[in-house]
């Protein structure tokens, strides 16, 4: 192909892109959306393989056959509850691959008989090895941080902080150093110890970057990093010149750091704090559990919930991602059925922070055939909470906290949350009265209008389903 | 290759990164976040593209540590792009029309 040819399918490429994630936007066009960015990749591939089809064949077939294999296989397998590992461990994938394109470009670049007259790049190296070196770091902080991510997420390693002392110095340390070397790298364009160096430092700091990090944090920490692939991409695509890899780098970065910030609203919280704050470690804060221990939790029995809720126009089920863990989705949409079928509407209040991704939620009842247009953002409902006859919360907990209104001293206060506590009344499904995941007391539970059913999520839902079947 | 030419291709490489910043940031804030999670599924198989880098790079590629890297990068890169698009695909499958209405409403925006 001519390099007019190719440019012209590189353009293809990118239009396929964004058209494709134009069409995300609807739940009705977003799987064709995808396919159609499929259709770009395609092309892309296809140029490329024609481009270059003369040399190292073979490798390039087996090493695509391998990779194809375990992805399509880790695809097809993975359970809708275990996404974000999935995700993050094809991100750790993307960033490593940027990363060893990097390296290897460099490694081409360097001469073969290091003498001196070779220490002096002409402008045009210094542009492309600059980009090299970029992807280089971020890619291996991609890399190793999912891996870290993926680990935390599949319980291979506990998912609460890791700190130790100077933490925060010493990543502060291994990045000055990444940096260092890499500008070294750029003037002693000779050293291919130096590039191994550059990238253990980075792969170091993405791991230390993320053990901090509580699972809560999860949802930040995933999209951060699948930023930084598309950055790191980018900056492949710099290296190469290679106008397909830079706008489609650019748009998942972009893409990325617009879910982050959106899951750091979701919990009132700035990046800076997720990233440096070690959230979740100080759970026994002292005074805490005292809060509550004089006032009084009502519970009450699958009955009395299924009477209320048979009774009632407007029920509002707020999901958390106990619910997942519990597997209980197929039961709460059971649930919602019979309700209707009885004239009770029924609406799900998602937070955007349910679940491990963003978005996770949605994806989980997705699962279990609850229809999309039962599904509300915070914004939609939180205005309708005050006409529910009754919210039902399954498995959620921080979330549905009034003191993140009302109680300046809270870690959370400012978080915007559900407002569960304007519902007539509130049933809460819970295991046991231990705080959730940051460790905070909930006084919604002292709350007089709301009632406890303690118990494993899906065992008490299977009751209230009996329940409601004779109401 | 001229140090001018090559130069003004890497401007023009930073005008593309500009205009694809502005144009990600407006493309992406309008999906709802019901489809967050299949959002982040189909850039991260996306961000896969490094896949063609990496095909170019084992093309170019001499001698057993610079093949050793490339087929890693190719490896990679392929269970990326094949493994994102497949499972965003299966992700989006379940997102069911609901029954009896002929468009989507509800937490669902348009706009």
């Amino acid at each position: 192909m001519t390099s007019d040819q190719t440019f012209a399918a590189y353009l293809a490429t990118s239009v396929l892109f964004v058209y494709g994630m134009m069409r995300l936007r609807s739940p009705l066009t977003a799987r064709g959306g995808n396919l159609i960015a499929a259709a770009g990749m395609i092309v892309a591939i296809a140029t490329v393989a024609i481009n270059n089809h003369a040399n190292n064949g073979v490798l390039i077939i087996i090493a695509t056959v391998v990779g194809a294999i375990a992805g399509v296989a880790g695809a097809r397998r993975v359970r809708m509850t275990a996404m974000p590992q999935m995700v993050a461990l094809f991100n750790g994938m993307g960033g490593g691959a940027a990363a060893l394109v990097a390296a290897g470009t460099l490694i081409q670049q360097l001469p073969v008989h290091t003498t001196l007259a070779h220490t002096a790049p002409t402008l045009f190296d210094t542009g492309a090895t600059s980009w090299a070196a970029v992807s280089v770091i971020i890619g291996s902080i991609s890399f190793s941080g999912s891996l870290i991510a993926f680990a935390k997420l599949q319980e291979l390693m506990h998912s609460r902080p890791v700190t130790f002392p100077y933490q925060h110095t010493v990543n502060a340390a291994l990045f000055i150093a990444a940096a260092i070397l890499a500008v070294v790298f750029l003037f002693i364009h000779a050293l291919g110890l130096l590039l191994a160096a550059i990238a253990l430092v980075a792969l170091a700091l993405g791991v230390l970057m993320v053990i901090p990090i509580g699972g809560g944090d999860m949802p930040v920490v995933i999209s951060l990093l699948n930023s930084c692939t598309g950055v790191a991409a980018a900056a492949t695509g710099f290296d190469l010149l290679n106008p397909a890899l830079i706008v489609a780098g650019t748009l998942v970065g972009a893409s990325g750091t617009i879910l982050t910030i959106v899951m750091c609203k979701a919990m009132n919280r700035s990046l800076f704090n997720v990233v440096f704050g070690a959230f979740g470690t100080v759970v026994t804060t002292p005074g805490a559990a005292p809060a509550g221990a004089g006032q009084v939790v009502k519970s009450t029995t699958p009955e009395d919930v299924a009477t209320s809720l048979a009774y009632g126009h407007l029920v509002i089920i707020v999901p958390g991602y106990g619910l997942a863990v519990a597997r209980a989705q197929q039961e709460v949409r059971e649930i919602a059925c019979l309700l209707e079928q009885r004239g009770v509407t029924v609406k799900f209040a998602i937070h955007p922070v349910a679940g491990r991704m963003p978005g996770h939620m949605n994806v989980l009842l997705a699962e279990a055939n609850v229809p999309y247009d039962q599904l509300f953002e915070m914004e939609a409902i939180n205005g309708e909470f005050a006409h529910a006859d009754v919210a039902l919360v399954v498995g959620a907990n921080d979330v549905t906290n009034p003191a993140a209104r009302t109680d300046p001293s809270s870690d959370i206060y400012g978080m915007p949350i559900l407002n569960v506590d304007q519902a007539g009344t509130i049933v809460v499904l819970k295991r046991s009265m231990n705080p959730g995941f940051a460790g905070i007391d909930n006084p919604l539970f002292y709350n007089p209008k709301c009632s406890m059913l303690f118990g494993d999520a899906r065992d008490s839902l299977l009751k209230i389903i009996t329940a409601l079947k004779e109401v | 290759m001229s140090s001018a030419g090559t130069v003004s291709s890497l401007v023009f490489d930073a005008y593309i990164f500009a205009l694809a910043c502005f144009l990600g940031f407006i493309v992406i804030s309008k999906v709802p976040s019901i489809l967050h999670t299949p959002l982040m599924s189909a850039t991260n198989a996306i961000h896969g593209i490094v896949y063609v880098g990496a095909i170019y790079l084992a093309a170019g590629s001499h001698g057993w540590i610079s093949d050793l890297i490339a087929a890693c990068a190719v490896a990679l890169g392929a269970g990326n792009v094949v493994g994102g698009f497949v499972v965003t695909d299966r992700i989006l499958a379940m997102f069911r029309r609901p029954p009896g209405n002929e468009t989507a409403k509800g937490g669902v925006s348009h706009d």
